[in-house]
């Protein structure tokens, strides 16, 4: 199985594009995964549905909702990834939020996803102070561990992050929930090379990233990958009517962003 | 963090890494000024001067004649904006002056701790934001207005079924881009650590004013505490002087809505099983996979489906009991006291009444029972005209 290693030791900045899984419906969305995988994607970034996710802004909310209604759920979405990783072998990270997880039970989410394909699990409201809770399941079931560092943690707080972490350290390059933005935050460059100069361990950068330019200067800045999920997110919101257009569209901003790498 | 936030094992900080400096901040300031002999003369000047403590502890002679047993209201619907909410917005609003901040967001579901909050805010010249569900700001809107009067924006938020659930997820997102500046003053006992020890501390006051006025006024405990229970600020303010006291038994009452043999309420105790949500792990009504349950009941400020992780360990632990009222059984209290008593409960609050009437016969005459009476009528008016035209 493809690793975040390989992908990081092979190309200079991964393109990492993020999914709700089922989003608008299943077959939809596994089109849009295998479409994105050909324009380009190295690494992906998937999400199950969640009624409450406090970490994420009007278009995920939206598309959590549409997948959720159409109904997507954590079983689905574990058959979604089979299907995704018998098509290509690319790395999966999950994204979820912990309510799921754990009432999954920690050890045979982390034990079944595994072995659906996915890489690691990143869960957006369990932060370094509990992440004993879950890295000895996901150890034991193979899985890497990633964490969420912010522009506001603190120095010995980002060591320890970085110590806790295997797969790659996700950098919110901005203050807030997920989100399209038109400028890149201004915070992202002082944050990459603080992140660069107290760990080794591999930087992906998302969270308002929204044109092939702040990809551009992400990449630049030397992190190993780069994270777009509601810029993608919004093309399917923006093209529901014509499901061609929207795979079409989704493709070219793809790649559009995977020449500037 | 220097504390572990957890009582039993409910509780914690499940939050996204961002809101992490802004909760230790809030922690480390909270265990520093709390106890500081300043800060807490200015608390209990405020509380006395400007919030009207201590509150009665009132006999109501009639309301017990129609139940059988012996009924004291502990009147919090007296205090400053009409409900035990102004305890915690005065502790948290003199806790943001403290450090230094100036702006202030709030959630909100029956409007009176955003109303709490827009009134603390206006006492200190804060800028103030708060959230509420699109269905409660039409079932609350006296509240609403009022919000507006002391100074304060009321954000509409229109996420799920507009209620206090909804709230709190959009305060929880604002907060992550204003963490640096602005201070969320939450109106619960639920949320990350610290929140549920900093709203139960500021809470305890009902408690200790309880305790006190029971062996003046009785010269004896209490039998019953009874309170409501959405989140459990204004239960566990009361219990909390009574949890060493083995022979007080301490009941709370959550809402029943069409009853919890549907899905139609908020009896999250009850009903719930343990999970996370708002960063904390509770009691959480919600389905086999996780999905959080959309809750329904007639009173706005106990519609939510989590619930403050004391509580859930009071019920684990068989240390307090706890109920379900139906909305009709609510409403026959609601009318009990204003009939016997000439005063308006709010709906919250007539969940405890009507646990009251649902204990008439098997209580004994002599048994002392203390009601929270957390918060007055007065915005519930049109709720109940809607539901029982007046004759």
């Amino acid at each position: 199985m493809r690793t975040y290693k390989q992908v990081f030791s092979e190309t200079k900045t991964a393109l990492v594009p993020f999914f709700v899984i089922g989003d608008p419906d299943l077959q939809t969305s596994l089109s849009i995964v295998k479409a994105s995988i050909d324009a380009g994607a190295d690494i992906l970034e998937l999400g199950i549905p969640f009624s409450d996710p406090i970490a994420d802004g009007p278009t995920i909310q939206k598309a959590d909702i549409r997948a959720a209604k159409n109904g997507m759920n954590v079983k689905k979405a574990r058959e979604f990834i089979g299907k995704v990783k018998a098509y290509k072998d690319i790395p999966i990270g999950l994204l979820m939020y912990y309510n799921l997880v754990y009432q999954y039970g920690k050890e045979k989410f982390f034990e079944d996803f595994a072995r659906a394909g996915v890489n690691s699990v990143l869960i957006a409201d369990l932060n370094i102070n509990d992440a004993d809770e879950i890295i000895e399941p996901a150890r034991a079931a193979g899985l890497e561990t990633v964490f969420m560092a912010t522009p506001n943690t603190r120095d010995e707080r980002i060591k320890q992050i970085a110590s806790k972490t295997t797969g790659f350290i996700y950098a919110v390059s901005l203050l807030g929930v997920t989100g399209s933005r038109d400028k890149l935050s201004g915070l992202v460059e002082g944050f990459l090379n603080k992140l660069k100069r107290l760990t080794k361990v591999p930087v992906c950068v998302g969270f308002g990233i929204s044109k092939p330019e702040h990809a551009a200067s992400i990449a630049k800045l030397g992190a190993d990958g780069v994270i777009i999920g509601s810029r993608i997110v919004k093309i399917i919101e923006e093209n529901l009517g014509s499901k061609d257009k929207m795979l079409a569209e989704i493709s070219k901003f793809i790649s559009d962003v995977k020449k500037t790498l | 963090m220097k504390h572990t936030g957890r009582f039993g094992t409910y509780g914690g900080f499940y939050v996204p890494e961002v809101l992490m400096p802004a909760l230790e901040e809030l922690e480390d300031a909270f265990y520093r000024f709390y106890q500081d002999e300043q800060f807490s003369q200015e608390l209990k000047q405020l509380l006395k001067s400007y919030a009207g403590r201590p509150t009665p502890l009132y006999y109501a002679k009639r309301f017990s004649e129609q139940v059988g047993f012996k009924v004291y209201l502990k009147r919090e619907d007296l205090l400053h904006g009409g409900a035990h909410k102004m305890n915690n917005t005065l502790g948290q609003g003199l806790l943001a002056k403290y450090m230094g901040k100036s702006k202030l967001i709030a959630e909100t579901g029956a409007g009176q701790h955003g109303l709490a909050t827009a009134m603390v805010g206006s006492l200190f010249g804060f800028d103030t934001k708060v959230f509420m569900g699109s269905t409660d700001i039409v079932r609350q809107s006296v509240n609403v207005h009022k919000m507006k009067l002391c100074g304060a924006e009321v954000i509409e938020v229109e996420g799920g079924t507009g209620t206090l659930k909804d709230a709190i997820n959009e305060a929880l997102r604002y907060w992550t881009s204003t963490v640096s500046d602005t201070f969320y003053l939450f109106g619960s006992v639920c949320g990350p650590h610290p929140y549920p020890t900093i709203v139960r501390e500021f809470q305890t006051c009902i408690g200790k004013e309880t305790k006190a006025q029971c062996l003046e006024q009785l010269g004896r405990l209490p039998d019953l505490i009874v309170a409501c229970v959405g989140g459990g600020s204004n239960a566990i303010g009361i219990f909390s002087s009574f949890i060493d006291d083995k022979d007080v038994r301490l009941i709370g009452v959550e809402a029943g809505g069409k009853g919890i043999k549907t899905r139609e309420h908020a009896a999250t105790l009850l009903k719930g099983k343990v999970g996370i949500l708002h960063g904390a792990k509770s009691y959480l009504l919600q389905d086999e996979e996780g999905q959080i349950y959309e809750t329904e009941s007639v009173s706005a400020g106990l519609d939510y489906p989590g619930v403050g992780p004391e509580h859930c360990l009071l019920k684990d632990s068989g240390r307090a009991e706890y109920v379900a009222a139906e909305d009709t059984d609510v409403l026959d209290a609601f009318e009990l006291l204003c009939k016997t008593e000439g005063i308006l409960p709010a709906l919250e609050s007539s969940h405890a009444l009507a646990y009251l009437r649902s204990q008439k016969g098997k209580l004994d005459g002599e048994a002392i029972v203390v009601v929270n009476l957390s918060g007055r009528g007065d915005k519930d008016v049109g709720i109940v005209e809607q539901c029982r035209p007046a004759g």
